[in-house]
């Protein structure tokens, strides 16, 4: 609406503009709306876990079963993720490719480890015979969990495809903005990781 | 072959799925099958196929696309009507000994199909459509903010319905009702496929609705013409706002209820069972938590359309307009804090059903303080009755009963004797025909001439009115007395012969809506013969006061040559006032977006994914979820996405318009 | 009836179109149910004053500013004004907060769950010993539990006048809501669940009761009679009940239980005790842990890893019944009698 406060009192009459004109591109915006539709949906799954995730249906509970010293490392890395995106970020800012691939890179990575760890949890849990079919905390637990997961796994797909794109398209403005919205994606991320650490693990051995 | 590999590729999916035994369903599928022969051969012969592809189908002109949202409305609102005739019929015959035409199996499946398809993908394509066409218009934009993701919504929609339609011919549909509560809707007792093509099928149709709803807002908030500030924008415009706000802040939670129960189909978890901890009425409210704003989002753009409507035809300015915007705020906000009305029955407790069931009221004030505003705009006004008009009266009268009986229901006590009865059903029917199909009716005649250039045939569209209305009365009217004779929904077969005649009555005015209905599409076929008698050369046919009625009917590609600066609320009539003559030179190139057949392909692809995860045909939905991905990626290198149309070219389609214009004159 | 004279003349229309077929709803049998009904001619009188006028206002303003009536007044600009706008506002919040406090009020008088106070207007339900009624919702059938009689009866209910019944509910599978129009509003029979009913019947006759919530393939003919009867008539008829052969434990209910259509009444002189809370509890089952137990050992932060291994499978279940193969499991009892599958995994 940048034209709206231009307009003069002498503009009264004009009833159209004569130049070429271009709306303020709304991706951002777009895609902040987005990733509110998406909390909404972890938002669901919260409040799952908020009923039903004290119906151990006299299995085991999130006491029995964390290990929180693995789950301190899971944040661990996807906490510097976010700081290692932050750098990308920087170096995109200046224009420089190299720097900002290897950052996007070693974002990667510590998006691919937080995974395999989750898988790693996930798979001992299942094999101990804590799978999600057990109880309905264990099936808001792994839901909730996994969905995050997935999340950061469509995350890494997007990262990868967007390094693809940087070092053929350099960065310009649209490069620029498709980094800045994946930026988003993974700090989003980052917040969801903790309120899964704070309200799910931390809560969970408590007991 | 060994039984186990023939269970590897097909998975659940047997030559019993198809329906040979079901004369209905074969006959149906015969005649679909043909009639879709019939069209394609048409298409190939006539060699339509490439303008077809180039012009619509890729297309990412928000008008068409629009255009195109309510062709797929229509076509599901005869199956869906088709449906409604089918339970009328059968609750008309079965009494006492004779046991109807349809078996319990195949009456759940039409009842719960008539609710899903009605709501998802007649009343919802019909809005989104209707916001698609006109919102850009109206506020001065050359497109929606996101064209490609404008036609992936589209397709995502398509996809729903064609798996909808799917399941028809292959396997069945759900038999739970069309919120699929559970635990009947959990795998423990509905086993069979029924259940999962509800499931992807809303969810694929989700993906769309929820898109769509995040580009009109971006749309609205950033590509309004300068001068538009949010006060001065049409109340179309403003109704399409909260109802795609309410679409973002609603549709994720029933993506991610649906998951859930998903969840519990395919991995056997335990949200929604009765053992293992589960809780099905958390399902309940989770989905009703977007259920009730879903009400919201149909009906208010219909409010749209009336208010454009009223103001129009009463050449006269919207009374309160600034009232009219608070309102519709207010409902927005409201609409979240009653969800729990749909269920009192459930044993919640006194002071929480009664908190739900004030706040429920409440939402009928600033609902009342409209139909005030529109009735004090017709006051001193100067009524044509033209069909959109009709349309908007008919509701006026007809929408207060059901508001009525809306306000009846949310008093606890109340509902303890009407819930679930068919007293509930008029009431939604009332508000929901009433309120939002009267509204994209009046919606549709009011705009056709600015999509196609000409107006639709009054006579029949009179016909049309006046047959859905009386239709509506005789068809809902007795349910409101059969519920108060205690009558529950979803019964399919009845002992009482004492209830037959209210029955037959209702089958009756179900008739009488055929014809309503018929009698629209003739409105069509009709206008389009006689397009050069009704055509609109003006772009104007109405003396409308919004924008969308400055530029041609049908508008350019490029909507407006040059974006319009604004001053007043209904800037166009503000022009007319004001001596505003058209730009006839020094047009300047015009940057547009380009088509692309991404959105096709990748709903394509998600039938495929929805019909492979139906049956549990592992393989195919592994690779088909991949084909998505990849897809989607390959959209993403795709840079080249616009272009600009040459000064040249607007030049001659000004040009001609001018000379149009004047010729007229 | 206690109806103030001018509610009865505006009753009076309503009540012409009542006299000639029955409006259960409308006319009701239980003191309940006609409160709920005064309730909905109170609701429907209080907001007729806004819509009667406003759609005579409707058509009255199409037909007087139509475009032909030159005569009319005609004001393009005329598109505020204040005092209109508040009068707009302020009428439809006027007749909500009547209807509101209406709302709150009777909302916790006629509360499901509150015990009632009254048998009949004037007159007090102090001293009179309720009935008690445990009912389940099966597939797709009603069971009715006596447990102060100690019988049973399967689609057939019956209670004494102007005795309040006092009704608990559950349902062994899936979502069903039990209503009788004539006695009183219904409330859903969930599974795993008890909710609560309070009725009263005020005048002998049969009346329809049914399942309100849609439950599957059996549902149209998921009905009973109801029956209320004189003090001695149904003293006759419990005695009746007691003379029937048959007894409802365990095992008969898991049979009564599987899917069943169109069921004729059924009934059972002795019932075991605790049935119903079994049902509730969703342990009728030999070897099956009972709800209640589970909660307690959740609420006490589950069994540990040795919950891992107390899962058995039933020896049929549902999914079978309902036509499907298949296997469902369910948590075993911790000390489950000797009869059960209580093999650990």
């Amino acid at each position: 609406m940048a034209h709206a406060q231009t307009l003069t009192e002498a503009d009264n009459t004009r009833f159209h503009l004569t130049e070429d004109h271009h709306p303020e591109n709304g991706t951002l915006l777009g895609f902040w709306i987005y990733l509110m539709s998406d909390c909404l949906i972890f938002a669901v799954l919260f409040a799952c876990y908020a009923v039903l995730g004290r119906n151990y249906a006299a299995g085991p509970s999130g006491a029995d079963l964390f290990d929180l010293p693995i789950v301190a490392v899971n944040t661990a890395l996807l906490l510097f993720s976010s700081i290692t995106y932050g750098f990308a970020m920087l170096s995109a800012q200046a224009k420089k490719v190299t720097p900002t691939l290897v950052w996007l890179a070693i974002t990667g990575l510590f998006g691919l480890g937080f995974l395999s760890l989750e898988l790693y949890e996930f798979h001992h849990l299942i094999h101990e015979g804590a799978g999600p079919q057990r109880s309905a905390f264990l099936s808001s637990f792994f839901v909730l969990v996994g969905t995050h997961g997935l999340h950061v796994t469509f995350g890494i797909i997007w990262l990868v495809t967007l390094m693809v794109q940087v070092s053929q398209r350099g960065l310009g403005v649209e490069m620029k903005r498709r980094l800045m919205c994946l930026s988003m994606f993974w700090h989003f991320l980052d917040v969801i990781w903790i309120g899964v650490f704070s309200f799910v693990y931390l809560l969970g051995v408590l007991k | 072959m060994s039984p186990d590999l023939v269970k590897t590729i097909f998975g659940r999916l047997t030559w019993d799925a198809i329906p040979f035994h079901e004369p209905i369903l074969l006959g149906t599928f015969a005649m679909v099958a043909l009639g879709g022969i019939t069209v394609l051969a048409a298409l190939t012969y006539f060699k339509v196929w490439g303008y077809l592809w180039r012009e619509w189908l890729t297309s990412v002109d928000h008008k068409k696309i629009g255009v195109m949202y309510i062709i797929l409305a229509i076509i599901m609102l005869l199956r869906g009507f088709a449906d409604a005739l089918m339970m009328r019929a059968q609750q008309a015959l079965a009494f006492g000994d004779a046991a109807g035409y349809l078996p319990p199996h195949h009456y759940d499946q039409v009842f719960t199909a008539h609710g899903v398809i009605m709501i998802f993908f007649v009343a919802m394509p019909l809005i989104t459509g209707l916001m698609n066409l006109v919102v850009p218009l109206q506020i001065g934009a050359r497109d929606v903010a996101f064209p490609f993701l404008n036609n992936f919504s589209f397709w995502m929609t398509v996809g729903g319905a064609v798996t909808v339609m799917l399941s028809l011919f292959v396997g069945e549909f759900a038999r739970t009702g069309w919120l699929a509560y559970p635990p009947l809707s959990n795998l423990a007792y509905s086993p069979d496929v029924g259940v999962d093509y509800y499931i992807w099928s809303l969810q694929i149709a989700g993906v769309g609705t929820t898109l769509s709803g995040i580009n009109l807002i971006v749309t609205i908030v950033k590509m309004r013409a300068p001068g538009m500030s949010l006060m001065k924008m049409p109340v179309f415009t403003w109704t399409s706002l909260c109802s795609n706000v309410l679409i973002v802040a609603s549709f994720p939670i029933l993506t991610a209820v649906l998951a859930l129960l998903t969840a519990d189909r395919y991995l056997h978890t335990n949200f929604f069972t009765n053992d293992f901890g589960g809780n099905p009425m958390m399902y309940v409210n989770l989905i009703w938590i977007w259920g009730h704003p879903e009400v919201y989002i149909l009906v208010l753009p219909a409010f749209g359309v009336f208010s454009e409507v009223v103001s129009t035809f009463c050449s006269k300015r919207l009374f309160g307009y600034s009232s009219m915007v608070y309102a519709t705020v207010v409902i927005t906000i409201l609409s979240y804090l009653v969800w729990l009305h749909h269920f009192f029955t459930m044993g919640s407790g006194a002071s929480v059903n009664s908190f739900f069931g004030i706040t429920t009221m409440i939402i009928s004030i600033p609902t009342g303080a409209k139909i005030f505003n529109w009735l004090f705009t017709m006051y001193r006004g100067r009524i044509r009755f033209e069909v959109p008009m009709l349309w908007t009266v008919g509701f006026m009268v007809t929408f207060v009963i059901g508001g009525m009986t809306g306000v009846l229901l949310a008093v606890p006590p109340a509902d303890f004797v009407l819930h679930n009865s068919l007293f509930l059903i008029a009431h939604f029917h009332n508000v929901i025909i009433g309120g939002v199909v009267f509204g994209m009716f009046a919606g549709i005649v009011y705009w056709f001439p600015k999509a196609f250039g000409f107006k639709l045939d009054p006579f029949w569209g009179k016909v049309s009115f006046w047959f859905w209305q009386i239709g509506f009365f005789f068809a809902f009217m007795p349910l409101y007395v059969l519920g108060l004779m205690g009558v529950t929904r979803r019964v399919s077969h009845f002992e009482d012969p004492s209830l037959q005649i209210w029955f037959v009555i209702a089958a009756f005015g179900a008739v009488l809506i055929l014809i309503g209905i018929i009698a629209f599409i003739l409105q069509m076929v009709v206008g389009f013969m006689k397009r050069e008698q009704y055509a609109d050369v003006t772009g104007d046919p109405w003396g409308g006061r919004t924008l969308e009625w400055s530029t041609s009917s049908p508008p350019p590609a490029y909507n407006f040559a040059f974006t319009p600066v604004i001053h007043e609320i209904d800037a166009w009539h503000d022009m007319k006032q004001r001596g505003y003559e058209r730009p006839t030179n020094g047009f300047i190139p015009i940057h547009m977006p380009k088509n692309t057949g991404a959105g096709v392909v990748m709903a394509g692809i998600s039938i495929v994914l929805g019909f492979a995860m139906i049956w549990h045909i592992w393989w195919l939905a592994v690779i088909s979820f991949a084909a998505l991905i990849v897809s989607a990626i390959v959209h993403t290198f795709n840079f080249k996405r616009d272009y600009y149309i040459p000064a040249e070219e607007v030049v001659r389609i000004e040009d001609a318009r001018t000379e149009a214009l004047r010729s007229l004159a | 009836m206690t109806l103030s004279p001018l509610k009865k003349l505006a009753l009076l229309p309503v009540l012409l179109a009542l006299s000639g077929c029955d409006w259960v709803v409308m006319n009701p049998s239980g003191d309940i149910a006609t409160q709920q009904r005064d309730l909905i001619i109170l609701s429907t009188l209080l907001m007729l004053v806004i819509i009667i006028p406003v759609i005579f206002l409707t058509l009255f303003f199409a037909w007087k500013y139509r475009q032909s009536n030159k005569t009319a007044k005609y004001d393009p600009e005329w598109h505020h004004s204040t005092k209109l706008e508040i009068v707009i506002w302020a009428a439809p919040l006027v007749i909500i907060m009547i209807l509101g406090a209406v709302t709150w009020t009777s909302t916790h008088l006629l509360d499901p769950y509150r015990p009632l106070d009254r048998l009949a207007p004037g007159r007090s339900a102090e001293g009179v010993k309720p009935l008690k009624v445990q009912v389940v919702a099966l597939d797709w059938k009603w069971l009715f539990i006596y447990p102060e009689l100690g019988v049973a009866t399967v689609n057939e209910l019956a209670a004494p006048v102007d005795t309040p019944i006092d009704f608990d509910l559950t349902a062994s599978s899936v979502m069903n809501s039990f209503y009788v129009p004539a006695l009183a509003g219904q409330i859903y029979a969930m599974p795993g669940m008890r909710t609560k009913l309070h009725a009263v019947i005020n005048k002998p006759g049969t009346f329809d009761g049914f399942s309100a919530n849609y439950s599957g393939e059996g549902f149209s003919h998921m009905r009973f009679k109801f029956h209320g009867m004189s003090k001695a008539e149904f003293d006759k008829w419990a005695a009746d009940v007691r003379k029937s052969d048959g007894r409802l434990d365990g095992t008969r209910y898991l049979v009564l239980e599987k899917p069943s259509e169109k069921v004729p009444p059924q009934r059972f002189a002795s019932v075991e005790a605790g049935l119903f809370d079994k049902a509730v509890n969703r342990c009728v089952e030999p070897g099956k842990m009972c709800q209640h137990d589970m909660m307690a050992i959740d609420k006490a932060g589950g069994l540990g890893m040795a919950g891992t291994t107390n899962v058995t499978t039933l020896e049929y279940d549902k999914r079978v019944r309902r036509g499907e193969g298949g296997i469902r499991s369910f948590v075993a009892a911790l000390c489950a009698p000797k009869s059960a599958p209580a093999e650990a995994r």
